[in-house]
This record gives structure tokens, C-alpha cells and sequence, in this order.
């Protein structure tokens, strides 16, 4: 049946610790981190840590990494970039999903809540267990599928069927989306979340693509593509301002089209 | 029992059901006539309070009444099968318990149909 409560593994400990501010911090700012670890067989908690902003750079990426530096190297996080291109930093702030370097700190007026995405299992603090939903990108075959020849030069495109791409190829996989899905949460192992359908339509759309009705084909199924219900919690989530529920809109257009 | 296949093979799964584009549009294309079906029964119990057993009895008689409470009764249901399938799908993650209640969601709206149509009949035609 659906899951009311949380698992018993997963159940908030009251007793997380405090890390106070430096003497003489001028703009202090708490941020409430939540912590797991494998290793210590006990259950998560919220570890708070201030922050003197004075001395901090102005994202939420650049006060974790203050806090990991200075305060806390225990503290697990996953980040490469820090200028939102490589989705490594996605994570629960504030109660949205979205990428840690390129949130402001002062988007933020109270304390600032960090938690790993949402519903995914917990590798170490914020760092989640994304082999699934990898697994699941792999599953659509994102790269193209073409039987005709390679031509001399490069598979032409016009500029109109280029255009059909736009607000696709930007997504960095960073499953902020997927993780926002309810139907997700609930039915993850056989929904392919946001993210991942919006890959698939990528491909679908690309005019180069000569395997557009068997990628339909393998998407048609009441799980892997109807648990969509247009809730919109990916589009309204997504620190790259994409839309994935339009896409997931246009690949059942495409379903209905070759029906009817 | 520990599930040790790789996560590819999880999410690869059974396969692709190649189906679920008939009910998606089924329970879009149902909606369309219960939009307009919905606004005809509000208004016609407004316009037409039946007062009493017999009032009621004339309405349900009349064909074009009729025709339009069936219509009604049946994209309902129909409409109500596919929706609360969708819900079940969601929320019902015994495979047993899913299978189950979706056939009984069914079978329910089947019989409530046919009930609903035996009632206006008897109405109009029977003592």
C-alpha cells in the first residue's frame, strides 16, 4: 500500500548538534543540514551550522563548502562545477529541489534547510543514490539512432528542426525534477520520471533520429510514461527554467497521433 | 528476499506494456461529454425541482430526459473506472490488492450501470 510514514531507519533524531558562529561574526545566518551516515548505525538528524555571511560568498554552495573547510569535514556533499552546468549539487534547500551554486543565500529569509533529494535512497548526508534513475536514462538510448549512411559532412538539420530541441539539450541531469514527482516517489523503479522522459523526447524530436516509433514503442506503458499526471512540481523546480511536463505532454501527443 | 540485479535490469523490468495510450485517452475523450452532460443535469434539477414521487417519475419518463440521465449515468462511470484504475496504479503497490481492486472498481461501475439503467426503465415503463 502507499507509505504514510517514514521508515523506521529514516526517522529524525532530536539530538543534532550546533555549531555556533565565530566571536565577532557580523551577519550571522543558520543553516540546518540533515546528516546520515552509513557507518554509525543511527538514524538522521539535523546538524546546525551558522554561518558569518560577512565572510562567505553568496550561494548556498560557497557556505557548505565554508562550513566543510572550516567547520565540519565530515560533511558530504556532491559538487564540481559551482555555476550550474553539472548537476552534482542538486539538493532539497529551503523545500525545493534545486542546485546548491546557484541559490542565493538571500533568496533565503530564515534559517536555510538543506536535505538530499527527495525519496531517493541516502548514500551519505546529502549525497543521494542516483543509480536508478541513471539506469533509467540509459534505458531511453540517449544518443542517436540513425540506419542511413553517414553522409561526408555532418547530418544536415534545418534551423526550424534545430529549433525543436531548444529547451531540451539544456538539461544537466540533475534530477531535481524527478525527485519533485510524487509519481515518482511512489512508483520509482517503473516511472521514468521527468528528467529522463525529457532525454527520451530530446531524441524523439531530433529530426536526425530514424528511431522515433521504436522509442515510443518502449515508452508506451501505463508506468513508464502514464504515471504523469501534469502536476507540474518538475517545470516549477527546475534551476534551468526547462519544462518537463510539456515534454512528457507532447511524447503522449505523439502517442495519441500515430493512433488515430 | 534480497534483490541483487543491477539497477538496469530493474528499471528495464518486464518490458514495455506497449499500452496505456487507449485508456489515457479514453478518460480524456469521456470528460469532454460529461462537461456538458454535468451542466444539463445541474440546471434541469434547477429549472425542474421535482416536487414528489410523480414529478420525478414524468421527468425520468420523458425520452429526451432519459436519454440524457443515461448518457450521464454511463460516461460517468465510465469515466469514474478509468480514474479511480489511475488511482489504484498510484497508490496500491500489492501487486495482488492492485489487480484485485481495479477488476472490482470494474465490475462496480459495470453493475451500478446497468442498476441505474434497470431503475429508469422500471420508472417509465414498469408498475
Amino acid at each position: 500500500m502507499a507509505e504514510f510514514a517514514l521508515p523506521a531507519n529514516s526517522k529524525i533524531r532530536k539530538d543534532g548538534e550546533t555549531y555556533k558562529a565565530p566571536a565577532g561574526a557580523q551577519n550571522v545566518k543558520a543553516f540546518k543540514v540533515y546528516r546520515w551516515s552509513p557507518d554509525d548505525g543511527k538514524n538522521p538528524r539535523w546538524d546546525t551550522y551558522e554561518v558569518d555571511l560577512a565572510d562567505c560568498g553568496p550561494m548556498v554552495l560557497d557556505a557548505l563548502i565554508k562550513i566543510k573547510n572550516e567547520v565540519d569535514s565530515s560533511l558530504t556533499f556532491r559538487r564540481s562545477c559551482r555555476e550550474g552546468v553539472c548537476g552534482s549539487c542538486a539538493m532539497n534547500i529551503d523545500g525545493t529541489n534545486t542546485l546548491a551554486c546557484t541559490k542565493f543565500i538571500d533568496e533565503v529569509k530564515s534559517d536555510i534547510k538543506i536535505a538530499p533529494l527527495p525519496h531517493m535512497p541516502v548514500i551519505k548526508d546529502l549525497v543521494p543514490d542516483l543509480n536508478v534513475a541513471y539506469a533509467q536514462l540509459a534505458s531511453v538510448e540517449p544518443w542517436l539512432k540513425n540506419n542511413t549512411p553517414p553522409p561526408e559532412r555532418e547530418r544536415l538539420q534545418s534551423p526550424e528542426e534545430r529549433a525543436k530541441l531548444d529547451g531540451l539539450w539544456e538539461c544537466i541531469l540533475c534530477f531535481s525534477c524527478t525527485t519533485s514527482c510524487p509519481s515518482y516517489w511512489w512508483n520509482g523503479e517503473r516511472y521514468l520520471g521527468p528528467a529522463v522522459l525529457l532525454q527520451a523526447y530530446r531524441w524523439i524530436v531530433d529530426s536526425r533520429d530514424e528511431a522515433t516509433g521504436e522509442r515510443l514503442d518502449a515508452l508506451e506503458d501505463p508506468f513508464r510514461l502514464y504515471r504523469c499526471h501534469t502536476i507540474m512540481n518538475c517545470t516549477k523546480t527546475c534551476p534551468k527554467s526547462l519544462n518537463p511536463a510539456k515534454a512528457i505532454a507532447e511524447i503522449k501527443k505523439m502517442m495519441v497521433e500515430r493512433t488515430v | 528476499m534480497a534483490d541483487l540485479r543491477s539497477p538496469v535490469a530493474r528499471v528495464r523490468g518486464l518490458g514495455s506494456a506497449k499500452s496505456g495510450t487507449s485508456h489515457w485517452w479514453h478518460q480524456r475523450v469521456s470528460a469532454v461529454p460529461l462537461i456538458l452532460l454535468t451542466i444539463w443535469f445541474a440546471v434541469s434539477l434547477i429549472l425542474n425541482a421535482p416536487a414528489d414521487q410523480a414529478h420525478v417519475r414524468a421527468w425520468v419518463s420523458s425520452p429526451v430526459t432519459m436519454v440524457m440521465l443515461i448518457m450521464t449515468i454511463l460516461f460517468g462511470l465510465w469515466h469514474a473506472a478509468l480514474g479511480m484504475q489511475v488511482v489504484i496504479e498510484d497508490y496500491v503497490h500489492h501487486e495482488g490488492a492492485k489487480i484485485g481492486s481495479v477488476l472490482l472498481i470494474k465490475c462496480l461501475a459495470v453493475l451500478l450501470a446497468v442498476a441505474a439503467v434497470v431503475a429508469m426503465f422500471r420508472m417509465a415503463f414498469g408498475g
